[in-house]
């Protein structure tokens, strides 16, 4: 006989999951491998001498970085002596001030930032991070990509995000080739949406850099960095190569961030026996000696790894924690599905969603999962929703509002003209009134006509050796028309000169002003302070068009 | 031909000998020089000579494949892989050549590493799990001509249109790419265990060997 008990389990979506057992030899362990290093810091001369266990003639190239370039040497020894749960103590504690434990975290080594954390439970990991965010009011990002590579649907959805809440949008391919449209259906769309939204596109490092550099996005992120050596090597890279990438994005007055996650070591073949939240560290560390403002950080794509083995989404949590505590803007993933429960993917974004991160999502799927090019997201378009109702529940800020049909409509009609006329006029392939409907109402690419995507990518391919730029766009839209898109991506372009959005966890708002880290500050200290939610804010949250009032009846 | 096998075998095990080759790898230690598995025969006959000819299309394999592991992340034989992707090459009438990548596992590399060494400069990657990538030699390493990143979402037919597609590149034509395919729940499903494969691929990375050129003889 079977239980009938167990066959109803069976079927439950949490165990079409994937698990696996701790493997620690190999790193298929979260947090807390017998492997990973005890705490510790030699100084001599102002050379650091031995770094968690390791004598300097011993470092791997990753520890020579971090040693010479991420920690802060005049309080390290101190730092290092403390006691790590006392240490941990503070981060919780109200009456301790973001200022007075950077001053400790900032000079702590991997080892032992990472014993730190590993002090706390996740309800102190999620207060520890209220704290420690470094931009004081929360924000959110999107993907919008398609499984056909449109970019008239791109525009509208990233028209519709835009007015949805979302200040960040980040867009990829399904062929590599589009990127350079795929790119400039976001911007447009995005500026449609809402002036200021800033937007990028995932590809690989050399042709993101070239998008940036044109003028095609406003940011860059997928810029990766790993934990051990041979997965650096893996990707010809160093941290010093990554560095290098790094400044000629602030060369040009771009701002970009790196990202790393739990679990890329081991899915790559080489955790060198490390816990994933170690070697996570270690990146994060990387991320700070290269002079980078922010990182991307949550596992993101790795996070079916971490997701498998025990502890690993308080692993999640504890390695955005430590991004805060470096000082960096934290992009904090909840963006790549893991797992078919939904009961599962909402426990796992309630790490971010309630103390609030400087991204909560990076991000959440704009379209429907179908569509979602990083392999999918762990919120899509069809929970927009369930997300604003779980922050009109809790009384959370999660960076979306409500938007009415008609609003969404009207926007994804002008996103889709938009880059009609663009295209038009920069003599690419023709977008059809046909395709400007479709888009307008479409919910994904299958509401979508296909292009001939050959003639596509031929065009693509030729707007980049043309060497169109950011100001061929501006006067192409101006010339269309479309004189307030036009004006949205001058601005834009003017943010590469002014470079104030260089700074730390750093937005745009409608009127172009910036609001980071320096500005507007996270200056929480315990209840009614730090971020607080406006009235005007609460209304738009708390009013769902699908809530009745007393006055219908 | 067993014969011959036996000969060579001995050969092999000689030169390494002499060579001191470090014996704690794996495949060194074991070293055989035809790999049955399934339905297919793979033998190592050298280091993989540059190609000139530019009707040719070289497919990499990563260091597993067809040897240590037989079947991608959803079962499906190596041999039947291999076979549709020479197929689809074949069918444009394009010939291949087939390289055993030792330096490195990554999908990335291995194809870029192929498309190098391939006379018309298009190389196709494929590691045991099943991720395959088209490149070409000019192209950054990242970068791609096309990619299938999702292992569990390949089926036979996507090979042969891989081989198809990488003939086609070849000839200098633009095909239409082959359909991209999305399973937002591949992830949650595959992940942990795509991890376990490839650290089981890496534990077969022999950074000092040279690509090796592989003779393919299907039962």
């Amino acid at each position: 006989m079977k239980s009938k008990r167990f066959e109803a389990l069976a079927q439950r979506p949490v165990n079409k999951d994937g698990f696996v057992k701790e493997w620690a030899e190999v790193g298929l362990i979260a947090m807390d491998s017998p492997n990973d290093p005890i705490p510790s810091i030699k100084i001599n001369g102002g050379k650091v001498t031995e770094l968690d266990g390791k004598a300097r003639k011993d470092f791997d190239m990753l520890d020579i970085f971090i040693a010479d370039y991420a920690i802060n040497l005049d309080n390290a020894e101190k730092v290092m002596a403390m006691d790590s749960l006392e240490l941990a103590r503070k981060l919780v504690d109200i009456n301790v001030s973001r200022k007075e434990i950077l001053k400790l975290t900032l000079s702590m080594t991997p080892a032992k930032i990472v014993e730190v954390v590993g002090k706390m439970n996740v309800l102190e990991m999620m207060m520890a991070a209220t704290k420690m965010r470094a931009r004081k009011i929360p924000s959110n990002q999107c993907h919008v990509t398609n499984l056909k590579d449109n970019m008239i649907q791109i525009a509208a959805d990233a028209a519709e995000a835009a007015i949805r809440g979302f200040d960040e949008q980040e867009t990829t391919v399904g062929i590599v080739r589009y990127a350079p449209f795929n790119a400039l259906g976001i911007l447009i769309g995005s500026q449609v949406g809402r002036p200021g939204v800033l937007t990028q596109c995932a590809v690989e490092e050399a042709t993101e850099l070239v998008l940036g550099m044109r003028g095609f996005t406003a940011y860059a992120e997928t810029v990766s960095v790993y934990g051990t050596e041979p997965v650096f090597m893996d990707g010809d890279d160093t941290p010093w190569s990554k560095s290098f990438l790094a400044s000629c994005y602030a060369s040009r007055g771009l701002k970009m961030r790196f990202t790393s996650g739990t679990g890329s070591e081991v899915q790559m073949g080489y955790a060198e026996g490390k816990s994933m939240l170690y070697l996570e560290a270690r990146c994060q560390f990387v991320t700070k000696g290269a002079g980078v403002q922010g990182t991307q950080n949550g596992s993101v794509s790795c996070v079916g790894v971490p997701a498998g083995v025990p502890g690993g989404i308080r692993a999640i949590l504890a390695e955005n924690l430590i991004g805060m505590m470096l000082d960096l803007e934290c992009a904090s993933s909840n963006d790549q599905t893991f797992t078919h429960s939904d009961l599962r993917r909402v426990a796992r974004t309630l790490m971010q969603f309630v103390p609030g991160t400087d991204y909560i999502c990076s991000g959440y799927s704009s379209t429907p999962n179908y569509d979602n090019m990083f392999a999918g997201s762990n919120w899509d378009a069809e929970d927009y929703d369930d997300w604003n109702i779980i922050q009109r529940d809790l009384k959370v800020d999660g960076g979306l509002k409500p938007v009415s049909e008609q609003d969404v409509v009207k926007v994804r009609n002008k996103a889709a003209k938009a880059i009609q006329a663009l295209f038009r006029e920069l003599e690419l392939p023709e977008i059809t009134d046909n395709e400007v409907e479709a888009a307008t109402y479409a919910h994904g690419s299958k509401d979508m006509p296909d292009r001939n995507v050959v003639e596509d990518l031929k065009a693509a391919e030729e707007l980049i050796s043309k060497g169109i730029t950011g100001v061929d766009i501006v006067k192409a839209l101006y010339k269309a028309g479309f004189e307030d898109v036009a004006e949205s991506v001058f601005k834009m372009l003017k943010q590469r000169v002014a470079g104030d959005y260089l700074h730390t966890s750093a937005i745009l708002d409608k009127d172009f002003k910036v609001i980071s880290a320096v500005n507007y500050a996270n200056d929480y200290a315990g209840p009614q302070t730090g971020y607080q939610m406006s009235k005007e804010r609460w209304a738009e949250i708390s009013n769902i068009q699908n809530a009745v009032s007393p006055e219908d009846f | 031909m067993a014969m011959d096998e036996k000969l060579i075998k001995k050969v092999i095990e000689e030169v390494l000998k002499e060579m001191k080759l470090n014996n704690d790898k794996p495949e060194v230690k074991t070293s055989s020089i035809a790999d049955e598995t399934g339905n297919m025969t793979l033998t190592e006959v050298g280091t993989f000579a540059q190609g000139k000819a530019p009707n040719e299309v070289v497919i990499g394999l990563a260091a597993a494949f067809g040897k240590h592991q037989t079947k991608t992340i959803i079962g499906i034989p190596h041999d039947q892989v291999l076979k549709e992707v020479i197929a689809g090459i074949e069918e444009e009438g394009m010939n291949y050549r087939i390289v055993r990548i030792y330096r490195t596992s990554d999908v990335a590399f291995v194809s870029h590493d192929s498309a190098k060494l391939s006379g018309s400069g298009i190389g196709i990657g494929i590691q045991s799990k099943g991720t395959t990538v088209i490149h070409q030699k000019d192209l950054f390493p990242l970068s791609n001509l096309e990619l299938f990143s999702q292992a569990p979402l390949i089926d036979l037919a996507t090979y042969r249109q891989i081989g198809k597609n990488a003939a086609k590149y070849a000839k200098g034509e633009s095909p239409a790419p082959v359909p991209v395919k999305n399973d937002q729940m591949a992830r949650p499903k595959y992940q942990a265990i795509a991890a376990l494969l490839h650290i089981k691929e890496t534990q077969y990375v022999d950074s000092d060997k040279k690509p090796q050129e592989i003779k393919v003889e299907f039962k």
